[in-house]
């Protein structure tokens, strides 16, 4: 299972952890389609071949080996620097005024909004919608 | 001007995306004049700088190498990047990265990979063995690294002084260690993110890169401290230094990570780290061996927290107010769906629908919970060793030297990123300041650098040991011959004493 990278590598005298070894935790369940399509729609990207779903279950994969980590009564840390007060600056006014720059960039405006296309309208069902996710 | 030729005669190398000519002219026209009149802005004044093309420019293009934002010209200039020119430093261009910042090669963007300079070394060149006379000779370039592979090139190939990268998963000091320049990521929160496109939030951090280890101190000292439109930096004072010499060695007490033996390093980095503790321990240094239990996790870690950070800042590209934008109009949905399939590569769009996966009700607590209570022990390694009088920990950057363009692509980019950031990867989770000093050259002629941790917000003492080991390994300089052929007056620069001293 080791890759052309590590086998051209010279001999390696006694490293300090196994290399792989969530090669061989096997992930409990195989991602559904229904899943898959949900991520679909949640992050509105698409999947666009079998190669993208298996680089997902790859993932999935890699990911489990946190699951031997022992966390018993360990806080979830959100930020490095969790002691410290962050700057909250006074709720003023101090720059602005830059419509035009900011619209420079955009490709459809009309005046001085942005337009987009009619809201509301969910994403097509996965059999109407142009994906890859049909066949499987 | 020099630089600016010299940077067209290596475009070959393509570390630059975009090259700002007329402006830098002007800006160095301008610094000359206030030269003139012996009114220097400050120490970088003049000094040519290329910044990574995930800082925003005003009026010169930023893309992150993706085709979302490609002709996107940024109205604003990020914080570090406006702080280099109020110190009248001179942009030269925009430099090649991978897509977004994600990867570990600087491979995966549009404008194509980055060549490493050194594969045309005389060094290297040397080194490698001939294959066959009808094989294309042009074949055999090695990566720089990744992801601030451009200015990793750019600067290693002499067409700047200094650059800015980013550093998340050790994207600077990773193409450093590969192209054989100084590769500095600062501790989170010294340097404001303001106007970095981000990554991950709770990790990246502007890194610099230059050829030497004071010239690293003198760009810090001009872009670090408080930046009220960063709320994440710190508020304490900073005060901006110059590396004193350090002649007595004895006080410090160096670590070293069992841990970072890891299964893929090769047996000249292992002799090389082992060399170097030697180093440290004759000049009278306490040298010691610690352990970071939980560095192993630190890369899966990383997995899950940057693919969560990543799907949820990756959405605001959605082609309404900028960058690319898709002709499908039948529903806003529909829009954001096809701007954003076009718009992003593979690598891009796998992180999302993984980060999204990791961030499903059903999954949040058991992946992204999880994750960042590792987070936690990971850190909590580095303080209780910090904790017990280790100064500073002496790490390998890179698990070999750079690998041909050729061997790296036959795996993709995740298990690539999962394998090169291994080491790199814990001073990202725990915040910590972290340098690459560029230490030898390898068996194939490609150079080899060696990682320095410090504690939190002490890099006046991590610099100082990184710029005593520099003056003991005397790394070799590059010999490119582009670069001979050019007037050695570039490197005569009669601005900045530190950086006139570095290596002529």
């Amino acid at each position: 299972m080791l890759n052309c990278y590590l086998k051209g590598q010279q001999e390696h005298e006694r490293p300090e952890f196994i290399p792989y070894a969530h090669l061989r935790i096997r992930t409990k369940q195989k991602v559904t389609v229904e899943v898959l399509d949900h991520l679909e729609h949640l992050a509105l990207v698409d999947f666009r071949d079998s190669e993208g779903v298996e680089r997902l279950q790859k993932a999935i994969q890699f990911a489990d080996q946190l699951h031997e980590v022992n966390t018993d009564g360990v806080e979830p840390m959100d930020s490095v620097l969790e002691d410290r007060c962050l700057y909250l600056r006074e709720d003023d006014v101090t720059e602005g005024n830059c419509t035009e720059e900011l619209l420079k960039n955009a490709r459809e405006k009309v005046e001085e909004y942005f337009v987009a296309p009619p809201g509301n309208i969910p994403l097509p069902k996965l059999e109407e919608r142009e994906t890859f996710l049909k066949g499987s | 001007q020099r630089c600016l030729s010299l940077i067209k005669s290596t475009k070959f190398l393509n570390a630059y995306i975009t090259v700002a000519e007329e402006t830098a002219l002007k800006q160095a026209e301008e610094s000359e004049k206030r030269y003139k009149r012996g009114q220097p802005l400050g120490v970088l004044d003049g000094i040519p700088i290329a910044v990574k093309d995930n800082f925003n420019t005003a009026g010169i293009e930023t893309t992150c190498a993706s085709n979302m934002l490609k002709g996107y010209i940024s109205p604003y200039n990020a914080t570090v990047v406006q702080k280099l020119l109020d110190q009248g430093a001179v942009l030269l261009g925009k430099t090649n990265l991978d897509e977004f910042a994600m990867g570990s090669g600087s491979t995966d963007g549009v404008f194509g990979p980055v060549r490493n300079p050194w594969s045309y070394s005389r060094q290297y060149k040397e080194k490698s063995v001939p294959k066959s006379h009808s094989e294309d000779k042009d074949s055999n370039w090695v990566i720089t690294g990744g992801s601030s592979g451009g200015s990793a090139a750019a600067v290693s190939s002499f067409t700047c002084f200094a650059a800015l990268g980013s550093d998340t998963g050790g994207s600077t000091r990773n193409p450093a260690a590969h192209c054989g320049v100084v590769g500095l990521k600062p501790t989170y929160g010294l340097i404001s993110r303001h106007g970095l496109i981000p990554l991950v939030n709770s990790m990246d951090v502007p890194g610099i890169l230059t050829r030497c280890v004071d010239d690293a101190a003198v760009v810090l000292g001009s872009l670090a401290g408080h930046d009220p439109k960063d709320s994440t930096t710190i508020q304490d004072n900073f005060k901006p230094f110059e590396l004193s010499d350090l002649t007595d060695v004895s006080k410090l007490s160096i670590g070293i990570p069992k841990e970072y033996h890891a299964p893929g390093l090769s047996s000249e980095i292992l002799a090389l780290w082992s060399k170097a503790a030697d180093l440290f321990k004759n000049a009278g240094a306490k040298v010691i061996e610690v352990s970071l239990p939980h560095t192993r996790y630190s890369i899966v870690c990383y997995h899950v927290l940057c693919t969560a950070e990543v799907a949820s800042n990756m959405a605001r590209f959605d082609g309404l107010e900028y960058g690319h934008r898709s002709d499908m109009n039948k529903s806003t949905e529909s829009m954001y769906a096809a701007t954003r399939r076009e718009g992003f590569n593979d690598v891009v769009r796998g992180r999302i629908l993984s980060g999204n996966y990791f961030l499903l009700k059903q999954n949040y607590e058991n992946y992204f919970i999880k994750a960042q209570k590792v987070r936690r022990l990971i850190a909590n390694d580095f303080v209780k060793v910090f904790g017990s009088g280790v100064d500073i920990l002496l790490t390998p950057t890179t698990l070999s030297d750079a690998i041909p363009y050729m061997e790296f692509i036959k795996e993709d980019n995740r298990t690539r990123s999962a394998q090169d950031d291994i080491l790199t990867q814990a001073a990202n989770m725990a915040g910590l300041p972290a340098i690459n000093v560029p230490t030898a050259l390898s068996e194939r002629g490609l150079p080899v650098g060696l990682q320095f941790i410090g504690r939190s917000f002490q890099e006046k003492q991590l610099l100082t040991v990184a710029k005593w080991f520099e003056k003991q390994v005397k790394f070799p300089m590059i010999q490119l011959d582009e670069v001979k052929r050019h007037d050695h007056g570039v490197f005569q620069h009669q601005k900045s004493a530190s950086f006139l001293e570095h290596r002529t």
